[in-house]
């Protein structure tokens, strides 16, 4: 007790709102101590003071004493799935009024001809328009009037909006006339909250900016007053220090910054947990990992090479049918990339009119939850399978906090899929199970393709609650050899929260053929996004040294697909384009197998990254062998590989020694999950407590 | 438990390969030129057994392709010669009757050998940026005026490229990196298949396909006609007239629902046309087979098996059956009706799962930019942009607007299009009004206005229908408003051939809206109201709405 001051002075905490759970990790003198409590739909920061207090008393550590908070939170994305934002006014260009609705003008699913596409963030009543146009260069065709700028101010003050989104076409090559449409409305309306697209993204492509700067102007006043009560709440339990919030591109933004673009906190946790793979990748210097988080209702993998988590520029939150690809709206920000499927502990499995099994997307979630919950749930889930096949024991889940119903289970797996295919309740689980694993290893291997990645030489690391039971399949069905499970893996993005650095990435769409390359501009363009990194990476980050990273979204002219191109992040002269061309076709060459002879090359966006550099971590190595554990018992469990029950030793994970060697099949048992390890496979528990499962002794 | 297991073992080898072609669609997607591949998803890929037959395909933006290039393989297979199938080899065709039914949709068949057998085969096609001739319009007399034709022949032979076939496509047509570089593009799509196709069967020890090949080709053909068997039996037909190219188009289908098939046969349709607005059967075949299937058995997987039980003909001769060599570079246009056609037949058996009619063909616009004398340093450009009109109301819902149907293709953003070319998009947005009255409304369709940059000029081949023919209601349902082709200054245009707009002037296009469904006299109050507060109906169109005394 006598160092918890020296340890307190270093006390940081890590907060993240899920839509179920808030979860708080509090890293004190090198020890991280967890709170878990329910989210607070109504008062999220009642959630977090609670959770927090509860973790500080665990941590020995008093609020005062915290020196740093990074918080993440779902609370953006649930107002966008949910519609809970405010109603929100939106200008655009004259002619432009329908680019929410029209979207891309596609169905994204065929033969459904009674599918509904989500509504437009702001209706079409709300939408006005003004009579400016800029061209694709950035020049002025047409200027708007200011008695009509004026006009528009009036119908808004009029109409009440709580907040206002800006959006013209080409805005993001010249953003003068957003500018001026701003001023004239913070003047007549100051205390409107204004978002303009040139700010909140600037990137090519109308219908994913625009979308952006509404679903900002959509979230805003909800999400800044939720900081404003908790900034005071924390100040009135004492908090004192500094509170940053976790972005979707895996940095951390001041507070200020983060009420002003509120939409880039979408999407912040998951970045937390593959931030926190990031973090296990570094610690044992590995070069391929892809993370892979599987809980209740959807799985989420993602690519982190050389220690970071691969990164885009615009994806899709709030799908509505299914998961599927197109069915959401497009965000056009910095963003952790990652792939989620419908696929959870909580999917509900079926058999379609072919007799083949279906899992998900559709989930059961935690109510009524699966039938072996016991809570009126009746169709089977995977998590059901999973207590068939032996993976879970009914009598030592969550902790031993509550005992799961087998014959529930059987009696839903029987019903749903074994009567109409003729399987037993174990045979039927065993398919469910295969098609989950399928399911997810297809959507992994896509997209490692979409990257132009092959997976054989990736580790996994793997966390959620159903993860871990999971992996040892997946692992086989993608050819991977290997995979980590680390401690703590329950309050994975809250710890990753603590693990991220300070840091902010800038993209700019800037066509630029390279036949066409004018150095300074480039150079130009590069310094005034750098000063715009840098500046939000000082309100944290302070006087640590920054590292700036530079990708160009590059092309042949032509094509419709651009890659991701490491360059230089300035300092450009004149003929250094030819070193810009080499690096695409290198770049080109590792994702598609050759260049095009002859075709002319181009950049669309800029990206600029500015990061403070992390602290070095010693590298362990990976201890591939150990001395042999001894089980707690033995359990059935299925094996899949020899499509037959074998007896599997069962270990407990808190019992188990750095050091000690496992050898499947076996179970290890934690209070939130559990890790299997099939027959043949090994695993070994490292020194920080993370569990490595090799498929082969002496490989990976 | 071995038997069940042997079942799972199979439903997850017929997940696997569908995900294979899934990847074979994606390399193509991201390494194309095309701009309709890559912006609009007007490709297709699969994997098919030894005898030709498709086990599966990726589902993609275009159900154009998905019967016709389901047939394909056989002609490969036939044209080659089964002797002359060796081991890396790739063929090639355009062959608008044996491919996908025009000059552009270019189709690559590779074999698939393994430990020196032939197995299988992969095929995909695209549509390719220019195969020379006039290029992509209506206006053409035959096909020879179309472009370049390849017949089926080897693209590869054993791992050599054909220097030849290359030559000649190099010379014939504009583009012609760009070309060369999406034939690569498809070869290499089919190289990915097949990779990850071995990697499948090595995972579960296989070495060809036929124990996957009749388990899926049996569980679709059960499951299809199992489907089939529900409905009831009869007789059903439907016509609908086009606008054409210089007249009028009819189109007529008979339906035969049978026990365990349905039987489409358009006899009753308009001749041929001079133009380049004829169908090939192939072609037809895959759109009827798409409506059909969308009503029928949308769940079901494309293989050879779920579409054997549409059987579909067509008179030799008549315009959806077109001969060699008719004109067919735009058939597309009459295709894209052919859904709405036989849904139309199928609502005699149906009345409560068949929507409206919607506006149907795609308004594909063809731009040939050029820089005026004055200007020294422009450049010209070729453009091709994809616009949709609104679709039919359906039995429960509103029809959607702005939005393809049947074809499954993405716009282009305004952004992308003037940064590719010399064009300014003045106007992008929603038609008020335009959609058909009823209980159910029909999608809107959308106004476009177009001009050339400050120092340029544009042609354009104009290939749009539902000018004087729109969108017909269903079950007491209004037609949605007819589409209008025209300058800015209130000059009509043709909708069909190639035109110039003059210097100064917009292209102005008003697209079709979908017809209504139901009485709109039980439209819902709060509806109407909704309607016209976001100027999705005119006010005088409240009348539409109203008791009529």
């Amino acid at each position: 007790m006598v160092e918890t001051t020296a340890a307190a002075a270093r006390a940081r905490a890590g907060i993240d709102i899920g839509g179920t759970f808030t979860d708080i990790a509090i890293e004190a003198n090198g020890v991280v101590h967890s709170a878990k409590v329910l989210t607070d739909r109504e008062r999220p920061e009642r959630g977090v003071l609670q959770g927090l207090q509860a973790a500080a008393r665990t941590a020995g550590v008093a609020p005062g004493e915290l020196a740093l908070l990074i918080h993440g939170t779902t609370l953006a994305t649930n107002a966008l799935i949910e519609r809970r934002g405010a109603r929100a006014g939106f200008v655009t260009t004259r002619g432009f009024r329908d680019v929410l609705e029209m979207r891309t003008e596609s169905r994204f699913e065929q033969y459904d001809l009674n599918i509904q596409l989500p509504p437009a963030l702001v209706p079409r009543i709300d939408r006005l328009t003004l009579a400016e146009r800029i061209d694709a260069q950035g020049r002025v065709l047409v200027a708007p009037e200011q008695s009509e700028i004026e006009a528009l101010c009036a119908t808004i003050e009029e109409r009440g909006y709580a907040s206002v989104a800006i959006g013209f076409i080409h805005s993001y090559m010249n953003d003068a006339h957003e500018q001026r449409m701003r001023e004239a409305l913070a003047k007549r309306l100051p205390g409107l909250e204004i978002s303009i697209s040139s700010e909140v993204s600037p990137q090519m492509r109308e219908y994913e900016r625009f979308n952006t700067v509404c679903a900002n102007a959509y979230v805003k006043p909800l999400i800044k007053s939720y900081l404003r009560r908790l900034v005071d709440e924390l100040g009135a339990i004492g908090v004192g220090c500094p509170l940053f919030l976790m972005h979707s591109g895996g940095g951390i933004i001041g507070v200020e910054s983060a009420a002003e673009f509120p939409v880039r906190l979408v999407e912040s946790g998951p970045a937390g947990g593959a931030v926190f793979a990031a973090d296990i990748a570094r610690r044992y210097g590995l070069d391929r990992v892809l993370s892979y988080d599987m809980g209740g209702t959807t799985a989420k993998i993602c690519l982190i090479e050389q220690q970071t988590p691969k990164t885009a520029r615009t994806f899709e939150v709030a799908r509505t049918w299914r998961f599927k690809k197109g069915s959401g709206m497009p965000i056009s920000i910095p963003v952790v990339e990652m792939v989620e499927i419908g696929a959870g502990g909580g999917s509900i499995a079926s058999v379609d009119l072919m007799g083949r099994i279906r899992v998900g997307p559709r989930s059961a979630g935690s109510e009524p939850g699966p039938a072996c919950y016991g809570r009126g749930g009746s169709e089977p889930t995977v998590t059901d399978a999973d207590l068939l096949l032996g993976r879970i024991d009914p009598h030592d889940f969550a902790g031993g906090s509550m005992t799961l119903d087998s014959a529930a289970a059987n009696g839903a797996v029987e019903r749903a899929v074994g009567a109409p295919l003729g399987l037993d309740g174990e045979a039927a689980s065993y398919g469910i199970a295969e098609m989950v694993d399928e399911n997810m290893a297809n959507a992994g291997r896509v997209h490692a393709v979409e990257n132009g990645k092959e997976l054989a030489d990736f580790t996994m690391i793997c966390f959620g609650g159903a993860g871990p039971l999971h992996a040892a399949r997946l692992c086989e069905k993608m050819g991977i050899d290997r995979f980590l499970v680390p401690p703590g893996a329950g309050v994975g993005s809250a710890i990753g929260f603590l693990r991220a650095p300070f840091g902010y990435e800038s993209v700019r769409s800037r066509l630029t053929p390279l036949h066409d390359f004018d150095a300074d501009a480039v150079n130009a363009l590069l310094d005034a996004m750098r000063a715009e990194a840098a500046a939000f990476v000082a309100q944290g980050g302070g006087d640590a040294e920054q590292l700036t990273e530079c990708t160009a979204y590059m092309r042949y002219a032509g094509q419709g697909w651009e890659i991701p191109v490491a360059i230089e992040p300035g300092g450009y002269a004149a003929g250094d384009e030819r070193k810009v061309a080499r690096a695409f076709a290198e770049a080109y060459t590792r994702f598609f197998g050759r260049p095009v002879e002859g075709a002319m090359i181009e950049i669309v966006s800029f990206a600029l990254k500015v990061a403070t550099r992390l602290p070095p971590t010693p590298t362990l190595e990976l201890a591939r062998e150990g001395r042999p554990a001894r089980p707690r018992g033995s359990r059935r469990l299925f094996e899949p590989g020899e499509g037959r029950f074998v007896d599997a030793a069962v270990f407990a994970r808190d019992a188990l020694e750095a050091g000690a060697e496992l050898a499947g099949p076996a179970v290890v048992v934690e209070d939130e999950t559990a890790t299997i390890l099939t027959t043949g496979s090994l695993a070994v528990v490292q020194a920080d407590g993370c569990l490595l499962v090799l498929r082969r002794k002496g490989e990976g | 438990m071995a038997k069940g297991l042997d079942d799972i073992h199979m439903q997850v080898m017929w997940n696997r390969l569908i995900s294979v072609v899934e990847e074979q669609a994606l390399t193509l997607v991201r390494t194309a030129f095309s701009t309709s591949v890559r912006e609009a998803g007007d490709l297709s890929a699969g994997v098919f057994d030894v005898a030709g037959r498709m086990l599966a395909q990726a589902v993609t933006g275009t159900p154009g392709h998905v019967n016709a290039m389901a047939e394909s393989v056989g002609h490969f297979i036939t044209d080659i010669g089964p002797g002359n199938i060796l081991e890396n080899d790739v063929y090639i065709t355009n062959d608008p009757w044996k491919g996908t039914g025009h000059l552009h949709d270019v189709t690559v068949v590779t074999p698939v050998f393994r430990k020196r057998a032939l197995i299988g085969y992969f095929a995909c096609t695209a549509h390719v940026v220019d195969v020379g001739g006039r290029g992509f319009g209506p206006d053409g007399r035959d096909v020879h005026e179309e472009g370049l034709f390849i017949p089926i022949m080897k693209l590869f032979r054993e791992g050599a490229v054909n220097r030849d076939l290359i030559l000649i496509v190099r010379a014939n047509v504009r583009e012609a990196d760009k070309v060369v570089g999406d034939l690569y593009a498809l070869a290499a799509c089919n190289e990915t298949g097949m990779k990850r196709l071995f990697a499948m069967m090595d995972e579960f020890g296989f070495d060809d396909l036929d124990g996957i090949g009749s388990f899926i080709l049996e569980r679709s053909d059960r499951a299809t006609r199992a489907l089939i068997a529900e409905l009831p039996r009869g007789r059903h037909t439907n016509a609908m007239t086009l606008d054409g190219y210089d007249e009028p188009v009819h189109l007529a289908v008979t339906l035969e629902i049978e026990e365990d098939r349905i039987k489409a046969d358009f006899t009753g349709t308009s001749e041929v046309s001079r133009w380049g607005i004829n169908v090939p059967l192939v072609y037809c075949k895959a759109y009827a087979c798409y409506g059909l299937k969308c009503v029928v058995a949308p769940e079901i997987p494309n293989n050879a098996a779920s579409l054997a039980p549409f059987e579909i003909s067509a008179p030799p001769g008549c315009i959806l059956n077109a001969e060699p060599p008719a004109p067919v570079s735009v058939r597309h246009v009459l295709g894209h009706f052919v859904p709405d056609l036989v849904m139309g037949a199928l609502a005699g058996a149906l009345p409560d799962r068949v929507p409206a009619e919607g506006s149907g063909a795609l308004w594909n616009i063809q731009f040939s930019v050029r820089p005026l004398p004055s200007n020294t340093t422009g450049r010209p450009a070729e453009m091709l942009l994809f616009n949709s009109g609104g679709t039919g109301a359906r039995p429960t819902l509103d029809g959607l607007n702005a939005t393809a149907f049947p074809s499954g293709v993405m716009t282009m953003p305004a952004e992308a299009t003037e940064q590719v070319g010399p064009l300014v998009v003045w106007r992008k947005e929603l038609r008020d009004g335009s959609g058909g009255a009823g209980r159910h409304r029909g999608g809107l369709g959308q106004v476009i206005e177009i001009a050339a940059a400050n120092g340029y000029e544009i042609a354009f081949n104009a290939m749009f229908d539902r000018t004087n023919h729109p969108a017909r209601g269903r079950k007491g349902g209004r037609p949605g408003r007819a589409g209008t082709v025209g300058l800015d200054d209130g000059t009509k245009l043709a909708p069909k051939g190639r035109q110039s707009v003059p210097v100064g002037r917009r292209l102005v296009l008003g697209m079709p809206g979908g017809g209504g469904h139901g009485d709109p006299r039980e439209r819902a109050p709060a509806s109407i109201e909704a309607d016209l507060a976001h100027d999705y109906i005119e006010a005088a169109q409240r009348a539409d709405y109203e008791p009529r005394n």
